[in-house]
Formats: C-alpha cells, sequence, structure tokens
C-alpha cells in the first residue's frame, strides 16, 4: 500500500467517547484520503468527533451541513470545484446509518443515480447514536436501543444492494478490524470517479455497550462470523467477496454486546440461519458474477454453514 | 433586444445572462419552464455552468448553498410545495451566509390543492434571513433577477425574487433582454470566498455556544440591514446601464393623497389604472407599491406613509389567524409614525382570483369613506362587489 501521501488527519482531542470504534473507522479513511480533499459531515458523532467551533480534529477543509443532504452537499462542493478548474480534490462525506439508510437516502440516491462525483463513507454504528441510541432502519434484529427497548423487530435494511441497485461505479464493505483492506477501498475509490461507496460497520461501545477496548475486537468478530461480510460491488453488478471468513457462529458476536444481553435462544438461532443465508446468497452472487463476467481475482471458499474455530 | 416572451422565459434570460456556475433545479407547476429553458440551453451548450436535475428542491437548495460556499454562483427556482419542502434548507443557506439566488413563482400552497396565484408560499418563508423581492410584470422579474446575483454576492446573503403564477410566470410581455457583454460588464465575475481552501483548513459550521450562535445571529441581522443600501444602490447602477429601476418602494400620487393604497407584484398595474380612473373623479388617492419586503423598507415606507391620513394594504395573501401578512409588517413599520395613518387590511386575490379595477376602486371606496378601521381583514370577493352594485 501506498502511504506516502497519508497524513494524520484525524487530530488527538477529538470529543468521541473512549474507544469509539467509529473514530478509528472516521480516521483510518481519513488517513488513506489524504490531505488533498474536503470532508462533508453531516449531524451524528462524527459531526462531534469532528469538533465545536472554532476548533476541529480534522486536517481537511470541511463543512458540517444538513443531517439528510450529504450526498448533494458533497455532489455541490464537487460540481464547483469542478467550475473552478479543480479536478484533483476528492469530495468525501461522513453520514451515519441514520443519515443514510433512512432521513438521507432520497437525496443519497438522486446524486446516485445522477452518479455524482464524490466518495460516500456511511459509518454505521446500527442507532441514532448522536441523539441517544433509537432505532433506526440499520438497528440489526433484537437488538436493544432506546427505542426498541424489547429488542428490535425488523431486519437490517440492505443498503449494499440499495446502492447496488444504482449501478454506482464502487460499492464496498470495510471495517475497522481490517484497516488495510479499509485503506486500500478508500485509495482505490479515490482512483475512479463518480458516485463511490463505502459501508463501514462503527463499532459504537456506548450503544452497543461494549467496553472502551473491545470495538475492534466486536468489528472482527462481526466478520469472521459472517454478520458483516467483506465485499466490493463493482459498476453494481460484479461481486467480490474480499475476505474468508472464519465462520465463527454468531453468537460470538451477539455475546459480547450488552445490547444483545436479552437474546432467547431461539433468537440466536434465528439470527444463524439469516445469516447463513444472506452469505450464501452473496457468495452466489460472486458466482453469477465470474460466470457473467469471467473470472475474479480472489477465491473464496463459499459454502454456507458454520464452522467451529 | 425586446423579446415578447413569458415573465418565466425572462427569468431564464436573466439566469443565462449572469452566467451561472451551478444551478440545480427540479419541476414544479408554474415554476417548471424556467427548469426546462436553462436545460434547453444546457443540452445546447449555451447555459455555461453545471445543471444538476436533482430528485427534490430540497436537495436543490442543498446543491446550490454548497456549491455557493465553494465559491460559484449559484441559481435554483421553485414555487409553492418545493419551496416549503426547501424550508429548512433555506435557513441553512442563509445561516451559512450564502449568495444563492432564487427565483419564486408564487403559487397556492396545499391543501387544496391548486396552481394559482398566492404569495404565501415566500411569505411563510419570512423569518429564514433571505432578502425578498417582490416584481409587478416581467420586465422587472427579469431586471430584479439580474440584480439579485450582485446583490447576493455583495452581501453573502440569498436572494429569493417573487413573480406570480400565470400573472407574470406565464403571461408573455414585450421585455427588453440586455446584450449579453453589458451584463458582463455589469455584473463581474464572481468573487465570493472559497471556503473549503486546501491551504488553510477549516471546518465549518462547527457547532456553537450560546454566546457565538448570538453573535453569528448578530451579524446576519446587521448585514441585513446593509442590504437596505445595497439593494437601493445596485438598483440605481442598474438603471445607469439599463434605463430601469424600481426603488426599495414606487410611489405614484402620494404627496396630496387622503388614502394610500400599498400593492406588492401584479395588483399594482391594476391598480395603476384604477387610480387613474379615481384621481379622474377628483378623489385623492396615492399609490404606494412594495417591491423588497426582506429587509422591510421601514424609513422609506415611512417616508410615504408617516402623514399619509388613511391607508388601504390590498394584498393575496393570508397569515391564517390575523391578517394579510404586508399589513401586518405596515402597522408595524408605522407604530411609531407621528401622524398615526389609519390602517384597513383587505385581501384581495386570494388563490389567484381576479382581482380587477372595480375591485381596487371599491376598495379605495371603502377606505376613504370608512367610519371604523377594524383591525381584521377584510375580504373583498364577489359577493362583496355585487352587493355593493345592488
Ligand atoms: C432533519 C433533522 N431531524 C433530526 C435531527 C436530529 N439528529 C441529529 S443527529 C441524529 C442522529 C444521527 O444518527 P446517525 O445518522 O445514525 O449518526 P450517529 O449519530 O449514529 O453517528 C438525529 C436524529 C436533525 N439534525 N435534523
Ligand atoms: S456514541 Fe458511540 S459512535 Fe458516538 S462517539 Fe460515543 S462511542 Fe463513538
Ligand atoms: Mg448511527
Amino acid at each position: 500500500m501506498n502511504n506516502n501521501n497519508t497524513i494524520d488527519v484525524l487530530d488527538a482531542g477529538h470529543a468521541a467517547c473512549p474507544g469509539c470504534g467509529y473514530a478509528i473507522g472516521m480516521k483510518t479513511v481519513l488517513k488513506a484520503l489524504g490531505s488533498k480533499a474536503v470532508v462533508v459531515v453531516v449531524p451524528s458523532c462524527a459531526a462531534i468527533i469532528a469538533g465545536p467551533f472554532p476548533n476541529t480534529s480534522l486536517g481537511v477543509p470541511s463543512f458540517h451541513s444538513a443531517f439528510e443532504i450529504a450526498a448533494p452537499t458533497a455532489a455541490g462542493i464537487s460540481a464547483a470545484l469542478k467550475r473552478q478548474g479543480i479536478s484533483d480534490v476528492t469530495v468525501l462525506a461522513f453520514a451515519g446509518d441514520g443519515g443514510t439508510f433512512d432521513i438521507g437516502l432520497q437525496a443519497l440516491s438522486g446524486a446516485a443515480d445522477r452518479n455524482e462525483d464524490f466518495i460516500y463513507v456511511c459509518l454505521d454504528n446500527e442507532a441514532y447514536m448522536n441523539t441517544g441510541v433509537q432505532v433506526s432502519s440499520s438497528t440489526p434484529m433484537y437488538s436493544w436501543t432506546g427505542t426498541s427497548p424489547n429488542g428490535n423487530t425488523k431486519n437490517k435494511k440492505q443498503i449494499m444492494e440499495i446502492m447496488a441497485a444504482h449501478r454506482i461505479p464502487y460499492a464496498a464493505t470495510a471495517s475497522i478490524a481490517f484497516p488495510e483492506d479499509l485503506m486500500a477501498k478508500v485509495e482505490k475509490a479515490k482512483t475512479m470517479r463518480g458516485t463511490r461507496f463505502i459501508h463501514l460497520l462503527a463499532p459504537c461501545n456506548t450503544g452497543w455497550k461494549i467496553a472502551p477496548d473491545e470495538a475492534p475486537l466486536v468489528s472482527r468478530l462481526s466478520v469472521e462470523s459472517n454478520i458483516f461480510p467483506l465485499y466490493e460491488i463493482f459498476d453494481g453488478l460484479r461481486y467480490e467477496i474480499n475476505y474468508q471468513p472464519k465462520r465463527l457462529p454468531v453468537e460470538n458476536y451477539l455475546a459480547v454486546q450488552g445490547r444483545f444481553s436479552h437474546i432467547l435462544p431461539d433468537q440466536i438461532k434465528a439470527v444463524q440461519t439469516e445469516t447463513d443465508r444472506a452469505w450464501a446468497e452473496l457468495c452466489a452472487r460472486e458466482a453469477r458474477t465470474r460466470q457473467l463476467y469471467g473470472d475474479t481475482p480472489v477465491a473464496i471458499d463459499c459454502e454456507s454453514g458454520t464452522k467451529e474455530i | 433586444m425586446k423579446k415578447f416572451i413569458t415573465g418565466n422565459h425572462a427569468v431564464a434570460e436573466a439566469v443565462r445572462l449572469c452566467r451561472p456556475d451551478v444551478v440545480a433545479a427540479y419541476p414544479i407547476t408554474p415554476q417548471t419552464p424556467i427548469y426546462e429553458q436553462l436545460a434547453d440551453w444546457d443540452s445546447a451548450g449555451e447555459l455555461g455552468g453545471t445543471m444538476v436535475k436533482v430528485e427534490s428542491e430540497h436537495s436543490a437548495m442543498a446543491t446550490c448553498l454548497s456549491a455557493s460556499l465553494t465559491g460559484v454562483r449559484t441559481f435554483t427556482a421553485t414555487s409553492s410545495q418545493g419551496l416549503a419542502l426547501m424550508h429548512e434548507m433555506l435557513h441553512f443557506a442563509a445561516g451559512s451566509r450564502t449568495a444563492v439566488v432564487m427565483a419564486v413563482v408564487n403559487r397556492s400552497l396545499a391543501a387544496p390543492w391548486a396552481f394559482w396565484s398566492d404569495q404565501t408560499d415566500s411569505l411563510s418563508q419570512r423569518d429564514t434571513g433571505w432578502l425578498q423581492l417582490y416584481c409587478e410584470d416581467n420586465q422587472e422579474a427579469l431586471d430584479t433577477t439580474i440584480q439579485a446575483f450582485k446583490i447576493a454576492e455583495e452581501l453573502m446573503l440569498p436572494v429569493m425574487v417573487m413573480l406570480e403564477a400565470n400573472f407574470i410566470s406565464h403571461f408573455m410581455e414585450p421585455t427588453e433582454v440586455p446584450e449579453p457583454d453589458q451584463v458582463d460588464e455589469w455584473l463581474l465575475p464572481v468573487n465570493i470566498p472559497r471556503r473549503f481552501d486546501l491551504s488553510n483548513p477549516g471546518f465549518m459550521n462547527g457547532v456553537v455556544s450560546a454566546k457565538q450562535y448570538r453573535d453569528f445571529r448578530r451579524l446576519a441581522s446587521d448585514a441585513m440591514e446593509h442590504a437596505l443600501t445595497v439593494v437601493e444602490r445596485v438598483d440605481k447602477e442598474y438603471e445607469s446601464t439599463f434605463g430601469r429601476s424600481y426603488g426599495l418602494v414606487e410611489t405614484v400620487d402620494c404627496a396630496d393623497a387622503e388614502l394610500v393604497l400599498v400593492t406588492t407584484a401584479t395588483i399594482t398595474s391594476t391598480a395603476r389604472v384604477a387610480l387613474a380612473s379615481l384621481r379622474s373623479k377628483g378623489i385623492k388617492v396615492g399609490l404606494c407599491k412594495l417591491r423588497l419586503f426582506r429587509p422591510f423598507p421601514v424609513k422609506a415606507l415611512r417616508d410615504v406613509l408617516d402623514n399619509a391620513p388613511r391607508v388601504a394594504v390590498i394584498e393575496r395573501n393570508i397569515s391564517i389567524g390575523r391578517e394579510g401578512i404586508f399589513c401586518s409588517e405596515i402597522k408595524s413599520a408605522l407604530i411609531n409614525s407621528p401622524g398615526r395613518p389609519k390602517i384597513q387590511g383587505y385581501l384581495a386575490g386570494i388563490g389567484g382570483t381576479d382581482v380587477n379595477t372595480q375591485l381596487i376602486e371599491w376598495v379605495v371606496q371603502d377606505a376613504i369613506t370608512r367610519e371604523v378601521f377594524v383591525d381584521q381583514p377584510i375580504w373583498v370577493d364577489d359577493a362583496v362587489l355585487e352587493g355593493e352594485a345592488q
């Protein structure tokens, strides 16, 4: 990986909770993004982490826009920079899951449909955290939040499929437990044009009820248990799985988080079944990609099911 | 060059002449022809800037405001529901001190659904921190749009230019369209702050303390006050190049008037005709056309109305539960007038209903003979006029 161009663009002293996985995600993305960038944040923990006026933890010009307009804000800046003859500056928007899956979805869809030129990073901590942990359409089934006190009753919305349906050039999932993969994805996105979407699972120690040092562990478990597989989608069509997971039982992932502390054995089974189904589905898409578009470089063992390791 | 065009077309001509960098828009009747005309020119390579065909008015304003902060010239146009949907972004565009220019075609807000002229859509945006200018005809819509770019970019405050549904948006009038090089000379290339400067990175719109918030509001309020001078000066500069100006308010025959009729927008044109006829009958009536609504030109109005014994405000909008919005504003502007003119509000033309000379003459007769001035609006509709005829 070429790190020559990277700088520490998220300074110490930012306002995240101790050990915040989401802040680690931001820092990693910004490191790969480098200094030739303009960053948009919207109301979310990202805006808090970016700092109160007149301070900032971000090392690049940045703008705190309104909640549901991360995408059109980035589009406007990007279009204006081009009008000024500036073509070597990347515009990147950070938005939370609420700002992406829910209130900002229309605006994101519009911008993606027009293939506006920016990188969009959804910092997905699976609830409205800035306002104190309320359920969003990204909150997983059975998870506690302040507005799902008995556990969430619906499955997480499939944002990657929604983005793929827009046939944008690039969409990828990423995890803070795989920082090199995350940075490589940001760097790859930087070389492309059009709407590029990165779905970053961003553990929230406070809302997920995990200890301050557990965010990387929980992130790793999310990948290894197939709850959050790492993959890319090119042009909305070609799927490529980036990492061969260990396929740990989902229980490992659920058990370490206070937000699932009330979960019942049958519910764990249901999560396992759904996770297996989703993985099989993803693998089938990748296989179909190979069939239709030729070999993809990474070979993954795509048998479904759980391995005990 | 004189062209026989609609008000929408006139606005589009003005926008093209001003060489916008980013235009973001979304269709809504009766604004759509502005959007279509600009899109036509865009596809013919004649617009110059980038056209962003967004998925909502909310995103149109989001795109324009962020482009403006990046330092380019921006324009959008909307109407009614679209303007209401934008509301959050209007505050945001003004609070961020952008120079966005927007044409608003005044149209009735649902419910019930309707497509007629009514000013309540833009007047509901009164407190968003935008300048507001109301136009009487196609020519004024064109001229005001050109002026708006200069005003917005000098003040770093966004400007709304209002034209009425149908009466201006779709009615055709001979309209003088200036030559491009004349406009280029009058309106210099955009030169507003580029907020996202790589060599001096900052974080714009970070969360502020209570005191900082107050101070930012104060700055915006001061800029708005200063806008009175800027709007007036730009209008004069426009006159010296293009030969047309409009003032903050315009007066006709007010000096000796026993009654001054206050109007805005297209009702003014009809009032001009009615007043000529009333004057010929010896009735001492004057006309005061209000063009600028935000900032509110208190001094200019007081200069005209302080010594008027009676004032009648006739308008096509309502703040339900109170009265016509212009009437309330005029009352508040005159509260400390030494002469304390009597003020009566009349609602006419709501929902785009016809305001003809007969109606205006009725209003003048009513106001000039009225013994008691009431603090409720008087609805002037067909029934009132017919009752009068019986
Ligand atoms: C239009 C609007 N509605 C509601 C809010 C309040 N609000 C601010 S941040 C936030 C939660 C954001 O959640 P998410 O996007 O998931 O980001 P997170 O805080 O979890 O990082 C909400 C609801 C707002 N700022 N604007
Ligand atoms: S609430 Fe969660 S995501 Fe937000 S700063 Fe705290 S730990 Fe991080
Ligand atoms: Mg969230």
